[in-house]
């Protein structure tokens, strides 16, 4: 069995590994024209912690994610996510590579509009194969905890924008990843929402011992981190580190 | 929450787009199946046309069929009452056949000799009272619209002609038919001299004739007789009657068969050119058609008799299915190609409206496989309910038009027939023409699907 194979319930007992970037290059061609996303980007970001990736607009954020997060791919260099050569993974090995190791919680929140919130959180574990009654277990704690056992029934469209990335965060961690990557996850709320989605997943990354990758420039977000890498023009400018490289918070 | 209650959904979250969809495929399999009843009914009109008239299989001289119709007592059936009454007594074939009745054809020259006119003919010399009974052959409940024989019950001495023979032969105000030319008191010296000579050969040689009535004309007709010799009958048209297609209507001559055999076999032995047997169904065909044939390599081994079928006796059978299949093959092909498009088309937008969730979906660890099968399980949902709805359409459709009660004469016939649509009971053509649409969205569906599964997923994610 492969590891990312193992069950969910199973996941916890495995060693938490770091993401590694060594070497990595990305560059995009747009109208024949060569622009370098990232340049030799050279990364450890710890297991279960809070990590952000902060830096102007433009700066390869969300490409540096985007590859963490193994839907896109390095020109040049390694990555390590999980213990796993990621760059070397087929397609097929990639998507379930994602689909058991990595959860993702995006801007938008990028929920299936047809399905309700409690089925936005169980389609992973469905796509996995999860029997029905541990999945309606695990959807049902994970909506509980992200405070929308009485939404279940909603669906996206009738949700706020709030309730939308809470369901997000409790689909995202349906499969008990190792690693959430978000990518401007505060981007599209309120302040005063935002501030509670921050708060709710510092929690959920406590709760269920996780790493949180965020993509953002938002000072709240970057308060809220253990970690935090500066980026800009595609290049790593400073990585402060808050908590000791053995640390974690309680 | 599975795939088919996704694709559900997925349908549900475009309503007028899937509904547009949905009536094309509707229509199309409508119109296919509509013209595809509409063809079976036309295929049983003339199966059961033909078979009325020449039955299903028919008993003849080998050669006779290829080349012996010129000439009916070289390529006669001398035997024929032994062979009838075999096929009669036969316990397989009983339980096949509806009707065996013996036909005597042949050329010859129809002369309204009193004007000077003639001209050759086409005579039919058959059992009235069988060939009425193989008229009743309606296997496939068809409406029935056809009249009754004008031979039945009348004496053996009378003809039916095509009109076409009326006109010709000067017949016409005798016979009510329209459309003629006036009557011309054309060669009168010639035509006696011919008639004496004609009328001395027809007393010598017939039996004689009732008195002409009102509303009837007396002609005579001249073959060769068994020996080579010419011989005159001469006879009363009751009367003329559109035999379908011109050349025939302008040669058909209706007699008895002894009459017929009269003219052609004299005080001889008579003999006939076919036995014609008509089966209860015609499924029976192969398995009538082995007996028969063991039948007569057994009982009249030395006689050389081949059985044919209806379809070889009447090639415009093969030739109007050929022709009404290939029109309906392009007309499927050209609504396969309208659903194609219309589902691909629909598949297209829906893959564009839903790139992002394309790029969540893989994201979170779908696999390109994954995203194939969601939009070709709702092309294949598309045609599903299509395939039902489409079906529903067309049993409707055959209702009402069967309503209309129409009628039409098939190209090469005489008698109206019922126009109608024949869709129940016709399992394969419905199921098939629903699986094949089914099909036809499915592979309308894998182009755009393999598409979206091979999405950049950053680009899908960006996608505004």
């Amino acid at each position: 069995m492969s590891t990312f194979g193992t069950p969910p319930e199973d996941r916890q007992r495995q060693i938490a590994h770091p993401v590694v970037l060594k070497g990595v290059t990305r560059t995009y061609r747009l109208d024949a024209v060569d622009v370098p996303a990232l340049t030799d980007i050279n990364l450890v970001i710890l297991p279960n912690r809070f990590t952000v990736i902060s830096g102007p607009s433009g700066s390869g954020k969300t490409t540096l994610l985007n590859l963490i997060g193994c839907i896109d791919r390095a020109d040049q260099g390694s990555i390590m996510v999980g213990g796993k050569a990621v760059q070397t993974m087929d397609d097929d090995t990639l998507s379930d590579f994602r689909a058991h190791q990595l959860g993702f919680v995006f801007q938008n929140f990028n929920l299936l509009q047809v399905l309700t919130a409690y089925e936005n959180v169980e389609y992973p574990l469905v796509l996995t194969g999860v029997p029905a009654d541990k999945r309606r277990a695990r959807v049902t704690a994970l909506l509980e905890s992200v405070g929308l056992a009485d939404r279940a029934k909603n669906r996206p469209g009738q949700l706020s924008g709030g309730q939308r990335q809470r369901v997000a965060i409790a689909r995202a961690l349906a499969l008990r990843p190792q690693l959430v990557l978000a990518d401007e996850p505060t981007a599209n709320l309120d302040s005063k929402t935002g501030s509670d989605i921050i708060a709710l997943m510092r929690e959920m990354q406590q709760r269920h011992k996780v790493s949180f990758i965020f993509s953002s420039h938002d000072p709240k977000v970057l308060e809220a981190a253990d970690d935090a890498v500066h980026i800009q023009d595609g290049r790593i400018t400073s990585i402060e580190r808050r908590l000791a490289m053995a640390e974690s918070r309680p | 929450m599975n795939t088919l209650s996704l694709a559900w959904r997925n349908l549900l979250r475009n309503r007028r787009r899937s509904l547009m969809t949905l009536v094309a495929m509707v229509l199309g399999l409508m119109a296919i199946l509509l013209f595809g009843g509409y063809i079976r009914d036309i295929k049983y009109a003339i199966q059961t046309d033909s078979v009325k008239v020449t039955g299903h299989l028919q008993i003849q001289h080998k050669d006779y069929f290829r080349f012996g119709s010129g000439n009916p007592a070289a390529y006669g059936i001398a035997n024929y009452e032994r062979i009838l009454a075999a096929v009669k007594q036969d316990p397989e074939l009983a339980d096949l056949v509806t009707v065996v009745t013996p036909t005597l054809q042949f050329g010859g020259i129809a002369g309204n000799f009193s004007a000077g006119l003639s001209r050759t003919a086409w005579i039919s010399g058959s059992v009235v009272e069988d060939q009425a009974r193989m008229r009743l052959w309606n296997d496939y409940g068809r409406r029935i619209l056809s009249k009754h024989l004008s031979l039945a019950g009348t004496p053996l001495d009378s003809a039916v002609i095509g009109t076409g023979v009326a006109r010709v032969l000067q017949l016409c105000s005798a016979l009510n038919v329209p459309d003629c030319p006036p009557e011309t008191p054309k060669a009168a010296a010639d035509g006696a001299a011919l008639d004496q000579d004609i009328a001395a050969l027809a007393t010598r040689t017939t039996a004689p004739v009732a008195a002409e009535k009102p509303g009837q004309a007396r002609i005579e007709i001249l073959a060769t007789n068994s020996r080579g010799a010419p011989n005159v009958s001469a006879v009363n048209v009751l009367r003329a009657e559109f035999q379908g297609v011109k050349e025939l209507d302008d040669m058909y001559i209706g007699l008895h068969l002894s009459q017929a055999q009269r003219l052609i076999f004299g005080a001889a032995p008579p003999q006939v050119t076919a036995i014609i047997v008509q089966l209860k169904h015609t499924a029976q065909i192969p398995q009538a058609r082995e007996r028969l044939e063991t039948l007569l390599k057994t009982s009249f081994k030395d006689e050389p008799l081949s059985v044919i079928d209806y379809e070889t006796l009447n090639p415009f059978y093969g030739q109007t299915l050929a022709m009404f299949n290939a029109i309906f093959s392009f007309i499927s092909v050209l609504i396969g190609a309208i659903v194609l498009f219309t589902v691909t088309n629909t598949m297209s937008m829906a893959i564009i409206e839903r790139t992002v969730e394309i790029g969540t979906l893989r994201a979170i660890g779908l696999r390109q496989r994954g995203i194939r099968s969601m939009f070709v399980t709702e092309g294949i949902m598309l045609g599903c309910f299509g395939a039902v709805l489409g079906l529903g359409a067309a049993m409707a459709g055959e209702w009402f038009f069967n309503l209309l009660h129409l009628s039409w004469i098939p190209p090469g016939r005489v008698e109206q027939v019922a126009l109608s649509v024949r869709l129940t009971g016709e399992n394969t053509l419905m199921i098939g023409s629903a699986v094949a649409l089914v099909i036809v969205a499915a592979l309308s569906a894998i182009l755009p699907a393999a598409r979206a599964a091979r999405m950049n997923i950053v680009e899908a994610l960006r996608h505004v």
